[in-house]
């Protein structure tokens, strides 16, 4: 599925799985765990690593969908603005009808991040604006919002029911509900990029917009759809997140724009447009879910928390672009020859 | 912007070309004048404290550590890329300077290796850039959480504070005898500066004629990767100046200083008429966007207006400014005028956002009147 595999000379099975971005990632997320388990036991134990999974789950979602975006050689930075705006506006509702049943807060979270997302779709399709500029404007007018809408006010956990708390946290066969929606999130991605039209689209159009024009590819629908997309995701990611912490505030996710587009690059997918996969982003949520809970655990200071996973950023970005100068003479010298 | 708009060459001579009367009449710069007029008249209007020359210069400080690092950002956005990491590094080199502060070394020499700091950030960026050739996004995205990590790498959560007033000066002392801040008198010399090397240099040709057909510049001979070199490392060094102001200003550092300023500092660029995707732009354009965003800003808080809701004026700006120069063409584009199916989506589209803002503004209601 990984374009970047194509231009490849064969090698060993060693050489050939040392390329593969998933098997590299795996190894290297095994690594960390049982480094950080040596240092402090406790790491290994299923109860702490449900939290590493809650963390890394609520980054999948939302980088899953920002890698669709990254597919298609666009950004949204918008995505942790999106999520505070509906995460504040369901628990406002909430806090006035307690009564609502849960699944129509999750969907009026899932609604009113849609309509965000198409707004940053509109303004990018039919704007004509670009993608890092739309969403660079969405992100501080979404904030914005937030804080016109709550008075810089907070919904704090004794405003929220029972039921409503339990909906991310509440475990079914032994998994917090969080992680199996996120699994279920990642098998529909998985099944919508692979096997149908529209998420085949997303790569041609992400590989060479132009020849997916040509041919016959509706490019800005597919577009306009992967931003609507985010939108729909970040809505429930909303829910999710204000059930988790059992709070709106102004400032929810600050910053969480960063993490998602580092979880997708760290993950594989490229920068450039056209290439990534559902388990590289996975294991790019696992491995930075893990970091950020390895150093508190093993007693290193949190602060080197956001150094790492910039270094990493740098690190995936260099290594990916090297090893495509390196694939694109390999295939060059083929030609000459 | 299309890819064929592009392939037209760039003159790369010196000599600018006259253009006739009218066009060079309707140039953007203009258009940000009346806006700059008519921002000034509703504010006064508005407010008894907004025409007032005290009130206005000491407002004006706020905006100055933008300005710097909106200098080099217009050039490298001219040649069709950005820098996210300004305010990361401004961050970086005030920490790194209030670090080594607070462990005892004199201030002016703490200032000196944060602005080496700055540079050789700018040059780090610069260089993974151009050996690499990937868009500047992709690096300064890494650089961005990278510099900002140092930061609190480096400072935790302690702040440094006790700058002595020889320092502060820079940040808050206005030029002896007058009320113009020292801050300004220093932006306005560095963009004479910056302006002068963008259109009146050889580099500042270079930097056009990079934005507008990278390709050509590489076949007639010049070294594009030395020019965007050169381009980060003037950001990364304007950044660590900016931090040096900022610092002083505040009169004490924390590692999340300035954190969000390079939204500022990009909405101010590409509001200036600076293209988003290289090869137009003026220094004069910028310089006025950024009094633009000044006066608005100043007049909201004169209003009491809260400044996280003060930026959802800014990013729509933002968004408008890019999106209006591209509504002439998107209408000349679709030569058979209106079709059913445009009509209705426009239609759908303005249903969703009336309900959107009638939901946003009624569950707000309900909920305030709860309380």
């Amino acid at each position: 599925m990984a374009s970047d595999r194509k231009g490849v000379a064969r090698g060993g099975l060693l050489v050939r799985a040392a390329r593969s971005r998933e098997i590299v990632l795996g190894v290297f997320v095994l690594l960390l765990i049982l480094a950080t388990g040596l240092r402090s036991p406790s790491f290994l134990t299923f109860e702490s690593f449900k939290l590493v999974l809650l963390d890394a789950a609520m980054l999948a979602v939302i980088a899953l969908a920002q890698g669709m975006i990254i597919i298609t050689r666009g950004i949204d930075l918008s995505v942790a603005s999106m999520l505070g705006l509906t995460a504040m506006m369901v628990a406002f509702v909430i806090r006035a009808y307690p009564e609502t049943p849960i699944i129509l807060t999750v969907l009026l979270g899932i609604a009113l991040g849609g309509v965000l997302g198409s707004l940053n779709g509109v303004i990018i399709t039919a704007g004509g604006v670009p993608p890092i500029i739309a969403t660079l404007g969405t992100l501080s007018a979404y904030r914005g919002l937030v804080f016109l809408y709550s008075n810089g006010s907070w919904i704090n956990a004794y405003q929220l029911p029972v039921d409503f708390k339990q909906l991310a946290k509440g475990e079914w066969l032994g998994l917090p509900n969080l992680v199996v929606f996120a699994v279920v999130i990642a098998i529909m991605v998985y099944i919508f990029l692979n096997h149908t039209h529209a998420g085949r689209d997303i790569y041609a159009l992400g590989s060479n917009p132009e020849a997916a024009k040509i041919a016959g590819i509706r490019t800005g629908q597919i577009t306009f759809m992967v931003y609507v997309i985010c939108g729909l995701v970040c809505g429930f990611a909303g829910v999710m997140w204000a059930s988790r912490y059992e709070a709106a505030q102004t400032n929810t996710a600050l910053g969480f724009e960063l993490q998602t587009v580092a979880a997708a690059v760290i993950g594989g997918v490229s920068m450039l447009g056209g290439s990534g996969t559902v388990p590289g982003v996975l294991l790019g949520a696992l491995l930075l879910a893990v970091i950020q809970n390895g150093l508190t655990v093993s007693g290193i200071s949190p602060f080197w928390q956001l150094a790492v996973q910039g270094f990493l950023i740098l690190l995936a970005v260099i290594s990916d672009s090297t090893f495509q100068q390196r694939a694109r003479r390999l295939s060059m010298r083929r030609v000459a020859r | 912007m299309t890819a064929s708009d592009k392939a037209v060459p760039a003159s790369i001579s010196l000599a600018p070309v006259r253009k006739p009367l009218l066009p060079r009449l309707l140039r953007w710069e203009w258009f940000l004048v009346v806006l700059i007029l008519g921002v000034s008249l509703l504010n006064a209007a508005l407010s008894p404290y907004f025409l007032n020359v005290q009130n206005l210069f000491r407002a004006s400080s706020d905006f100055m550590e933008m300005g710097l690092m909106m200098l080099p950002m217009v050039l490298i956005i001219v040649t069709g890329n950005v820098d996210l990491a300004v305010a990361s590094t401004l961050g970086m080199t005030a920490s790194f300077m209030g670090l080594m502060f607070n462990n005892g070394v004199n201030i002016w020499l703490a200032a000196g290796a944060a602005l080496l700091l700055g540079a050789a950030a700018g040059l780090f960026s610069g260089y993974l850039i151009a050996r690499l050739k990937v868009p500047a996004l992709v690096i300064t995205l890494g650089t961005y959480a990278f510099y900002r990590g140092l930061a609190y790498v480096m400072l935790g959560d302690q702040a440094a504070t006790g700058y002595p007033s020889s320092f502060t000066y820079i940040g808050q002392g206005t030029l002896p005898g007058t009320p113009v801040p020292f801050s300004m008198a220093l932006f306005l010399l560095m963009a004479l500066v910056f302006g002068l090397v963008l259109h009146k240099t050889a580099f500042g040709r270079y930097l056009y004629a990079i934005g507008n057909n990278q390709d050509a510049v590489v076949y007639s001979g010049i070294r594009v990767a030395r020019v965007k070199v050169i381009a980060f490392l003037l950001s990364g060094t304007m950044s660590a100046l900016a931090g040096l102001v900022l610092a002083a200003r505040f009169g004490s550092t924390r590692p999340d200083i300035g954190t969000g300023l390079e939204l500022a500092v990009i909405t101010a660029a590409v509001l200036g008429g600076v293209d988003i995707n290289g090869g137009k732009g003026t220094m004069v354009g910028a310089i006025l966007s950024l009094l633009l965003i000044g006066l608005m800003r100043f007049g909201m808080g004169l209003l009491n207006i809260q400044d996280q809701v003060q930026n959802i004026a800014i990013g729509a700006l933002l968004i408008i400014s890019v999106l209006l120069p591209n509504v002439p063409q998107k209408i000349r584009d679709r030569r058979s005028g209106w079709d059913a199916r445009s009509i209705l989506v426009v239609l759908l589209a303005l249903i969703v956002v009336v309900a959107f803002g009638w939901f946003f503004f009624w569950s707000r209601a309900v909920v305030f009147s709860l309380s």
